[in-house]
């Protein structure tokens, strides 16, 4: 690549189906603030700038394989530059030419989705993306959809609705006028085949292969596309930030309004977004986003699925990475707790120096990691399953949905026959740093699975932590909580109670 | 297509929102929608960072040097009166001398730029003195520090009443706060105009409060300030009062330097600036007999009101005229302490202080179930309002609509809750760590503004020579449908279909001294103004029409989209053309003044209410006695709107009211640390429902035999409201299932929100208790 010192490239991108090429765009610019402000498209609308309400969620499609893939993120905290390259749709473009409502809309319209309507263009693109990517979603996977967008008005149960209906209105529309805004999931007419084709070739025409250097002088924005380039850049920037999805970084430009001088994205590095089974052992690419590391991570490990399906939500894990939830170093993250319990380990780089650390030994202090100047997370190895291993990890918080867990807890049992042959347990919100419970985990090895080794094991756990009191719980509350979890292992694993019957699927009652 | 029998969408159907089209396509504009004019500026607030200080010295220095500041305004650039308090004028724009909460605004910063005015106001270097700061209830009431004097209701020998009772009960309980959420934040945009007017557009329950602040802040005369606003993302009545602080300080900057000025709050700048809900501790004993029947109460209210009184006053009153809810109180005193704390000024939202109110009586009535071992169903019911020696409110005012017992039996029925309050009990012996709850509770809201006068309302009907019609009112556009609704009305009164009538922007400079869109009484007024704007043309088009055609006015007869005049028919844009072309006045305006109703404020009698709107819910829900987590499973709803105007609008209120009192029940905490400053200021801290959080089972109807039985518009009932204290009985569904949690032995103390944390600590102690 060429040296970076100017910005060579101006980002370009598809919107709403229109070309869009533009210099100059400031490496920590909002793709929210660059709809609204710099192409004065109001449509989406802002709503909290930090994507926890949804309204400006919009719909990323990029070229898949052969195929075209739907993301829906949260507009507000991306960083325009990432868009390069990309096609981005919005509510303002999904009319159909006749001016006709898109089935989504129709159906949101009809059902009375609306009221206030300051939500709805990002219900649209929440509700297009599972259009787009699921056919005839169930009430449950319509609810996971919508887990990142918030509503004041309705009580959802219309948007829920339309959601089931949206698919009916799309088969209403006659097979040679469907393409590829108004073919729902899995409908794979020729009309919409040539239509997606033409969409395909467009993307091509702002597709780069390159690594490139945009946003501005004072503020540039490297996209590298290799490991290697992206291990120069880190080393020979130590100043610039690394972003992957920009989940977290992107709230230090809108609330914390830091300077930030130059933006190194992970997002294109393509090494570093793959993921590979090795024998069983999981090797998960740093750069992968959560969408596509939870769903290998619940194939060798079903016990999460619950706790997965409950982090963040799908803009957030559209967006974010494993890589960044780690490498963040946040005591709350929902991912650390667990792959500590597994036995994680990172593969760390500085330039061609490689080293692996145990993902338990990552974080020094609060806010805090082990990484040396220049280097940083290139791959998360998580060991294969062991014979006999009992799994939970769960996280409470006052919301089923996109919360950050008061506590999270992690547990990962080898049993033989009733005997605890190795136990690793970790919590998260339990301490300035995601951590093992080095106490509780003495009280546990070796020992039989009965009710006196867990209330050794609980008695434990307050030597392993002194939580604090916040916004989110008491220490107390944290600390009964904590054991309580254990306590719930218990009785999910050596009494059979059914606890865990009624929250696999969200805590509804099976009876 | 043209129905001949009947107009399409008038009065009684179900038709879409107006704007719903627009909704789904990001069409339909909000006010940092509407394209900037030319140089507008961007502006942001500086706010305090102490809970209670005097400033010592306010350093601007590197604000006014920040990269692309173009002013600052501090509270002596003020030329008019430093205030938007609405009742008492205790609320500065910007804080002088003095700072009272975390968040106070004390200067305003002016940029080219929205990112600009935000990164420079954080550069203020402020020297505060700090002063004594009272947070709590507990340091307000030991401090006996007001925002306004405590008041109190009596009626009969209340003490007595508990002294003789076979039963007595003490309870201390803490209700919280909630935040609106609106999801368009507070938005203002000042604009001047020429010969020294200005146009705000403003995000407003309330356009003629906000013009009537800004004139005052500048010191000019209302007539040469317009406020406007086509619709807001949400109210929820944190915009009754509060947009005029935003409004007044955008005014101040753009009269200061001649150009438009716009400031649109962050989010967290949001939750830090502006009121909530005000949290309560209720304190009452209660005696009553065997069979649950209260003999008397004395309760006590204390909200904790923030630094100013703002609206504590009506809010607060309106809690203590709720606290009976369908129950009638023979001896009772009611005390209302309006507790003065360093922290946000609580506003309106949602219910007006009724919600705490009633979750106070109703928290008495289950405590008395749980006491005796009885269903809470029968205990509501034994005490319900009756017959003529037990119809009239502690207020003085006689309950002449009451619904309340047929909502229940109906309600009582059509969820099954005997026999599935019986299988719950059977299920809750068997499940040692899952325990789940039903409860049934009713509501009865009083409807109209407690001050008298702001139950007035007007309308301007314009009728154009094509036949098409513009309708426009004091009302505001907030999701809830009032538009749509007056519509509805005029369409019906004229006879046209839905199509032809178009509503438009609220205005000051049409409508002008328009009350607040609040207290659920968007429809009841503005429907009627409408309507009697519309009836105004519509007779005379009559007149008209019969001298026109010769024939007698009993002859002419508004038909669908046309009239018959004897024995012709001719379409109304036809009519419409000839009396503009015989020079007959096709615009017209409407007033209406709600009837019957009188109050004395000092003493909290008279006939506050117009009417009363029921309802009725059931709920059940399920906790996790190991962390305290919990589902609502289902959701039973009965409610009476009355004859509806439109029954999907209604609908979506009575559900969209239903979860959002759950999310004040359960999840919605607001949370100050200990130096005053609110933690929990924004979506990723303070967490209203999710899609997930609605019962999955959710079954809600309007009650089919519903009518007011005053004259409101069309007979239909206020729904604005009254639907979230719906919400009550998740509440106590969640409070019964912690009672399972320890054999229903004891009476379990649990405060709301009833979040996980309160949950487990409530089993814990009931456990305890228990034995």
């Amino acid at each position: 690549m060429t040296e970076p010192r100017e910005p060579a490239a101006s980002v370009r991108f598809l919107l709403d189906g229109e070309r869009v090429e533009r210099e100059g765009i400031p490496a920590t610019r909002t793709v929210l603030g660059l709809l609204r402000d710099d192409l004065g498209r109001p449509a989406t609308k802002e709503g909290c700038a930090e994507g926890d309400c949804g309204a400006c969620t919009v719909v990323l499609v990029e070229r898949e394989g052969a195929g075209l893939r739907y993301r829906a993120v949260n507009s507000c905290i991306q960083f325009a530059p990432s868009l390069d390259g990309k096609a981005v749709i919005t509510a303002a473009g999904l009319k159909r030419a006749t001016g006709a409502l898109h089935p989504v809309q129709q159906a949101l319209a009809d059902g009375h989705g609306s009221q206030c309507g300051f939500c709805t263009p990002g219900f649209v693109m929440s509700l297009f993306a599972l259009y787009k990517t699921r056919p005839g979603a169930t009430r449950g996977e319509i609810e996971d959809a919508l887990a990142g967008n918030l509503c004041r008005c309705t009580g959802y149960r219309p948007i829920v609705d339309a959601a089931q209906s949206m698919y009916a209105l799309a088969a209403a529309i006659p097979a040679e006028e469907r393409d590829v805004l108004t073919a729902a999931a899995g409908d794979a007419g020729s009309a919409v085949r040539a239509s997606e084709a033409r969409f395909a070739e467009a993307l091509s025409t702002v597709a780069r292969k390159a690594s490139s250097v945009l946003g501005t002088p004072s503020e540039r924005y490297f996209a590298p596309r290799t490991v290697a380039e992206l291990a120069r850049l880190r080393a020979d920037l130590p100043q610039a930030r690394l972003v992957a999805g920009g989940t977290d970084v992107g709230l230090w430009v809108t609330k914390q309004h830091r300077d930030i001088d130059a933006v190194i994205s992970v997002a294109e590095v393509s090494d570093m977004k793959t993921i590979r089974d090795d024998r069983g052992a999981l090797d998960i690419g740093a750069a992968a986003i959560v969408a596509d590391a939870h769903p290998a991570l619940v194939a060798h490990f079903p016990e999460l699925d619950e706790l997965l399906r409950r982090y963040g939500s799908p803009p957030i894990r559209n967006a974010a990475t494993l890589g960044g939830n780690i490498a963040n170093g946040s005591p709350v993250g929902d991912s650390m707790p667990v792959l500590i319990a597994l036995g994680a380990t990172l593969v760390l780089r500085r330039r061609d120096s490689v080293r692996e650390l145990p993902l338990e030994d990552f974080y020094p202090a609060y806010r805090n990691t082990a990484l040396a100047a220049g280097e940083f997370v290139e791959r998360i190895r998580i060991p294969p399953r062991v014979p006999g291993l009992v799994l939970r990890a769960w996280k409470v918080a006052k919301r089923f949905d996109q919360d950050i867990s008061a506590v999270c807890g992690a547990f990962a049992f080898a049993l033989a026959g009733t005997r605890i042959a190795s136990a690793r347990v970790a919590f998260g919100g339990m301490a300035a740093t995601p951590k093992r419970a080095r106490a509780c985990e003495d009280a546990l090895t070796g020992e039989t699975w009965d009710e006196a080794t867990l209330e050794r094991a609980v008695a434990a756990l307050e030597d392993d932590f002194a939580p604090l009191s916040d916004l989110r719980a008491s220490a107390a509350y944290r600390r009964k909580v904590a054991g309580n979890l254990l306590r719930r292992l218990f009785l999910e694993t050596a009494r059979g109670l059914p606890v865990s019957a009624t929250r696999a699927t969200g805590f509804v009652l099976v009876e | 297509m043209m129905d001949r029998d009947r107009v399409h969408g008038g009065v009684g159907v179900p038709v879409r929102h107006d704007s719903a089209h627009l909704h789904v396509a990001g069409e339909a504009a909000y006010i940092d929608d509407v394209p900037e004019a030319r140089g507008t500026l961007h502006a942001a607030f500086g706010l305090s960072a102490r809970a209670h200080a005097r400033i010592r010295a306010l350093g601007l220095d590197r604000v006014r040097a920040a990269p692309d500041v173009v002013a600052v305004i501090t509270a002596s650039d003020i030329p008019g009166e430093n205030n938007f308090g609405p009742i008492l004028h205790d609320d500065p724009i910007l804080a002088g001398e003095e700072v009272q909460y975390v968040g106070q605004p004390t200067f305003l910063v002016v940029a080219r730029g929205v990112a600009a005015a935000r990164r420079a106001a954080r550069l203020a270097e402020v020297e505060y003195e700090d002063l004594p700061a009272l947070l709590t209830a507990a340091d307000a009431a030991a401090a006996r520090s007001f925002v306004l004097p405590s008041v109190t209701v009596e009626r009969g020998d209340w003490r007595a009443g508990i002294d003789r009772a076979r039963h007595r009960l003490k309870r201390r309980f803490a209700i919280g706060g909630q935040e609106q959420f609106y999801l368009e934040g507070q938005i203002a945009y000042a604009l001047p105009r020429e010969d020294g007017t200005l146009l705000v557009l403003s995000s407003t329950q309330f356009p003629s409060e906000v013009q009537q602040k800004v004139a005052a802040a500048l010191g000019i005369d209302a007539a040469a300030v317009t406020v406007e606003c086509r619709r807001l993302g949400g109210g929820f009545g944190g915009k009754e009062s509060q947009p005029a602080l935003l409004a007044c300080a955008a005014a101040v900057a753009a009269r200061a330097l001649a150009r438009p000025v716009k400031l649109r709050m962050d989010r967290d700048d949001d939750f830090m600036v502006t009121g909530k809900r005000h949290d309560f501790v209720v304190d009452y004993e209660v005696g009553f007999d065997d069979a649950g029947r209260i003999l008397g109460l004395d309760l006590t209210l204390a909200s904790r009101c923030g630094y100013s009184a703002d609206l504590s006053g009506p809010v607060n009153d309106r809690a203590v005229m709720h606290v009976d809810n369908c129950a009638f109180l023979e001896n009772v005193r009611i005390v209302s302490h309006r507790l003065k704390t360093h922290t946000q000024s609580a506003t309106a939202f949602r219910g007006f202080g009724g919600p705490q109110g009633m979750l106070a009586g109703e928290h008495a009535l289950d405590a008395i179930a749980q006491h005796l071992g009885l269903d809470p169903i029968d205990v509501r019911r034994r005490n319900f309002y009756g017959r003529a020696g037990r119809d009239v409110t502690h207020y003085g005012m006689k309950v002449e609509d009451f619904v309340a017992d047929q909502l229940f039996d109906e309600l009582e029925r059509s969820s099954d809750y005997r026999a599935r309050r019986a299988a719950i009990r059977d299920w809750n012996a068997a499940s040692p760590v899952l325990k789940r709850g039903i409860a049934i509770t009713p509501v009865k809201f009083g409807i109209s503004f407690t001050a008298t006068h702001y139950n007035q309302a007007a309308a301007l009907v314009n009728v154009y020579a094509d036949g098409s019609v513009l309708v426009n009112h004091g009302g505001t556009e907030m999701g809830q449908g009032l538009f749509v609704k007056v519509q509805q009305v005029v369409a019906e009164e004229l006879q046209l279909d839905l199509e032809r009538v178009r509503a438009s922007a609220a205005d000051t400079s049409k409508v002008p001294n328009a009350a607040p869109t609040a207290a659920s009484s968007g429809s009841d007024m503005n429907g009627k103004a409408a309507q009697a704007a519309a009836r105004t043309i519509r007779q005379r088009l009559i007149a008209f029409a019969a001298e026109e055609f010769a024939v007698p006015q009993s002859e002419v007869t508004f038909l669908p989209n046309r009239v018959r005049v004897g024995t012709r028919e001719l379409p109304f844009a036809d009519l419409a053309k000839r009396a503009y072309l015989a020079r007959v006045p096709l615009s017209a305006t409407g007033f209406y003044r709600t009837p019957k109703i009188h109050y004395d404020r000092a003493r909290l009698s008279g006939r506050p209410f117009y009417y009363f709107a029921y309802g009725a819910a059931v709920s059940e829900v399920v906790i996790d006695t190991l962390t305290g987590e919990n589902r609502i499973l289902r959701a039973d709803i009965l409610h009476d709107v009355g004859r509806s105007l439109n029954p999907a609008v209604d609908l979506g209120q009575i559900e969209g009211g239903f979860v959002q009192g759950a999310g004040w029940l359960t999840t919605e905490e607001l949370w100050w640390d200990d130096t005053g400053r609110l933690a929990t200021h924004s979506p990723s801290t303070y967490k209203i429902p999710t899609a997930s959080d609605v019962p999955s089972d959710f079954r809600v109807r309007l009650w089919q035999r519903g009518e007011n039985v005053e004259d409101a518009i069309f007979r239909s009932k206020a729904v604005g409201e009254p639907p979230l204290m719906l919400a009550i009985s998740v509440f106590f569904a969640l409070k019964d299932a912690v009672a399972a949690a320890a054999g229903y032995r004891v009476d379990p103390l649990l405060d709301a929100p009833a979040t996980p944390e309160a949950i487990l600590m409530a089993v814990d102690k009931a456990k305890a208790a228990a034995g």
